[in-house]
């Protein structure tokens, strides 16, 4: 059977559910959503394509070197913001006394959203990487 | 500032920082994994040291982590007994990673390096964190980290076996975080705080106590399945024996006391000694458990063939002793409970890395064929003995001291919990010393018959340079076997340091 209803919705749908995402995590800091939600929207659509047009196209798109990249990169950026603090002169994660040359408000905002990119980029690799490994799993067992 | 302040939050985010590092370290260069890990582990040690002294000279800490005030921001809080606790877990952690590199190559695929270094300092990571913490909900997240971690660590192995102890482990102690969960939903519930200090100030407060001691009730089973106290040890046994030797010696002697560690900071900070004198609901079935622990851990021990599923039993009886000194909550059985879980370590860590290194130079498991074992590895069972003295408790050993303080405890209470310390020992004792016995006296097999026996027995092997025939384990895996079986006889002696530490915790916990 060649599902071709499947895939082309899935070729059409794929970018806008992807810029959903990311219109998501950049909106963390001033409304709901952030770096989680929109990292797993952005996951999910991975996830639709590697439903579609199988495991090994998510793969050859996302390889597992690079998944393994962003879930570590995501982590460590988290941690550097946090130790961005303490540089600063004060506790972890106290980004708003960072001296840039913006009000305090601003400050913050940007650290959000800094770690709503760091999230965001540590769970779209995840949340693919959790559905590749079961797919792989369970194709040996076959 | 000083930067000294920030060590309590610096000693999690080394480990996890290194956790994360070790993957992308992966990508590049495997061999690199172990020297950062190494790294990591070496610097949250040295941060623990510093924190140790910090708070014996000037009293608690107290971080505010991101800048928020105590109820509304996670706080970390570091007294005298966290602080000592952090010592043990990131020491034991650092022995458990420079262990690993050679012990590791032969038991994992070269692939899974990464990932298991990665898990090795998140599950440090976590225990220290849940440690340092003074807030309940970030406890249970902590929790969650290391249990997550040590689920994934027992199975990396992919041994026959392993996938259903880890799963077995994962059931259980997942209902065990479930009850944690919820029982911190209960206490939200009535005093709409999570900070420890804040809800042991509002619950004293509270007029109907019985959400409360819901509350008590759920944590307390939650962190007893943890910690496996006796009914509910059932997955330890597997989980212990199965898992990496490093694995076990951070599950059986690090995992378990973090559990026994949420259960004293639950029953003593949250709840407080003075709530829990009116019920008596948590612990007297905790003493009760804990004696029948200590018992029939012990007799499971006697009857087991396999060295690691016998020092795994016996960590269900050592964590009775734990727990019954923290069940009477009288000043000598809290310092001996707590005094036992620094032995306990020491001791039970030391016998896991020479079951390790017995099992990565000759492939024995079994109890049997340690015949004539002093023989090809003087060192390690010099180093086994001397563990195994100290957890049957003989003096000078630091197990006698920790016991001595617990029955001390025990006879102010009641006999008959004497009577379970002394039948425990002389329990331990049989299997401790069915083992030494058959490693100096037993009937050499022929085929090893390279050295006369009793000529390697004393101080001779230290000349001795490590050659082949000898077969001792790599240094790496020596090296920690050798500091922790000296730990464990010199503790004994020098008593009043570890004491000068467990005293003023103690006196902390139960308010004097």
């Amino acid at each position: 059977m060649n599902p071709v209803v499947i895939r082309t919705v899935t070729r059409i749908l794929v970018p806008f559910i992807q810029l959903f995402g990311f219109y998501i995590i950049v909106h963390g800091p001033v409304s709901p959503g952030g770096g989680f939600q929109g990292g797993v929207v952005v996951g999910a659509s991975m996830i639709l394509l590697a439903l579609a047009y199988g495991a090994h196209e998510a793969e050859s798109k996302v390889s597992h070197h690079v998944r393994i990249a962003m879930d570590s990169l995501g982590s460590l950026a988290y941690a550097g913001i946090g130790l961005l603090g303490i540089a600063a002169g004060g506790l972890f994660l106290q980004y708003n006394i960072i001296p840039l040359p913006l009000p305090p408000a601003r400050v913050n905002g940007i650290m959000i959203f800094l770690i709503g990119v760091a999230i965001g980029v540590h769970i779209m690799a995840l949340v693919l990487s959790l559905f590749l490994h079961t797919t792989e799993e369970t194709e040996k067992d076959d | 500032m000083n930067i000294s302040q920030h060590f309590p939050i610096l000693v999690i985010i080394t480990l996890f920082t290194g956790a994360y590092l070790a993957p992308l370290a992966g990508l590049w260069k495997r061999k690199l994994c172990y020297p950062l890990a190494v790294l990591s582990a070496l610097l949250s040690f040295l941060f623990s040291v510093v924190i140790l002294l910090s708070v014996l000279e000037h009293g608690i800490i107290r971080y505010h982590v991101g800048g928020w005030e105590p109820p509304w921001g996670i706080e970390l809080l570091v007294d005298p007994l966290s602080a000592f606790m952090a010592l043990i877990v990131s020491f034991i952690g650092l022995l458990a990673v420079v262990y690993s590199k050679d012990y590791i190559a032969g038991e994992i695929p070269d692939k899974k390096l990464p990932a298991y270094y990665s898990l090795l300092q998140l599950i440090i990571g976590g225990m220290l964190g849940a440690l340092m913490t003074g807030d309940l909900f970030n406890l249970f997240v902590m929790t969650e980290i290391f249990s997550i971690s040590a689920y994934a660590l027992v199975s990396i192995a992919q041994k026959k076996g392993s996938l259903i102890a880890s799963y077995n482990y994962l059931i259980l102690a997942s209902v065990g975080t479930t009850f944690i969960l919820f029982s911190t939903g209960f206490i939200y519930m009535v005093t709409g705080s999570l900070n420890m200090v804040d809800i042991s100030q509002r619950l004293s407060a509270l007029e109907s106590p019985w959400v409360m001691y819901n509350g008590l009730i759920l944590l307390v089973i939650g962190f007893a399945i943890k910690s496996a106290l006796f009914p509910l040890h059932t997955w330890l046994p597997d989980a212990h024996s199965i898992a990496p030797s490093p694995v076990s010696v951070l599950l059986s002697a690090l995992v378990i006391k973090v559990g026994a560690y949420s259960i004293i900071r639950s029953v003593f900070t949250v709840f407080g000694p003075g709530l829990l004198e009116q019920s008596g609901v948590v612990t007297i079935p905790v003493t009760w458990m804990a004696s029948l622990g200590i018992l029939l851990g012990s007799i499971y021990a006697i009857t087991q063939t396999d060295i690691k599923r016998m020092l795994a039993y016996s960590s269900v009886a050592h964590i009775g002793y734990i727990l019954l000194g923290i069940g009477l909550a009288s000043t000598a059985s809290m310092t001996g409970g707590i005094f036992h879980i620094l032995n306990h370590a020491l001791g039970k860590a030391c016998l896991f890395f020479c079951a390790g290194a017995v099992l990565h130079k000759t492939g024995i498991r079994n109890v049997e064929e340690y015949t004539g074992l002093a023989g090809k590895m003087p060192i390690t069972m010099i180093a086994f003995t001397l563990a195994a003295i100290s957890l049957v408790g003989i003096p000078p050993t630091s197990g006698f001291m920790s016991k001595f303080y617990l029955a001390i405890g025990a006879y102010q209470e009641s006999w008959i919990f004497l009577a379970v310390i002394l039948l425990g020992s002389l329990l331990s004792a049989v299997f401790y010393f069915r083992v030494i016995n058959l490693i100096y006296f037993g009937e050499p097999e022929h085929k090893s018959g390279v050295r006369e026996q009793g000529a390697e027995i004393g101080g001779v092997v230290h000349r001795q340079p490590t050659t082949d025939n000898r077969r001792e384990a790599p240094l790496t895996m020596l090296i920690p076997i050798i500091i922790l079986a000296l730990g464990s006889t010199l503790f004994g002696i020098l008593v009043h340091i570890p004491l000068s530490v467990v005293e003023p915790a103690v006196k902390l916990l139960l308010g004097m």
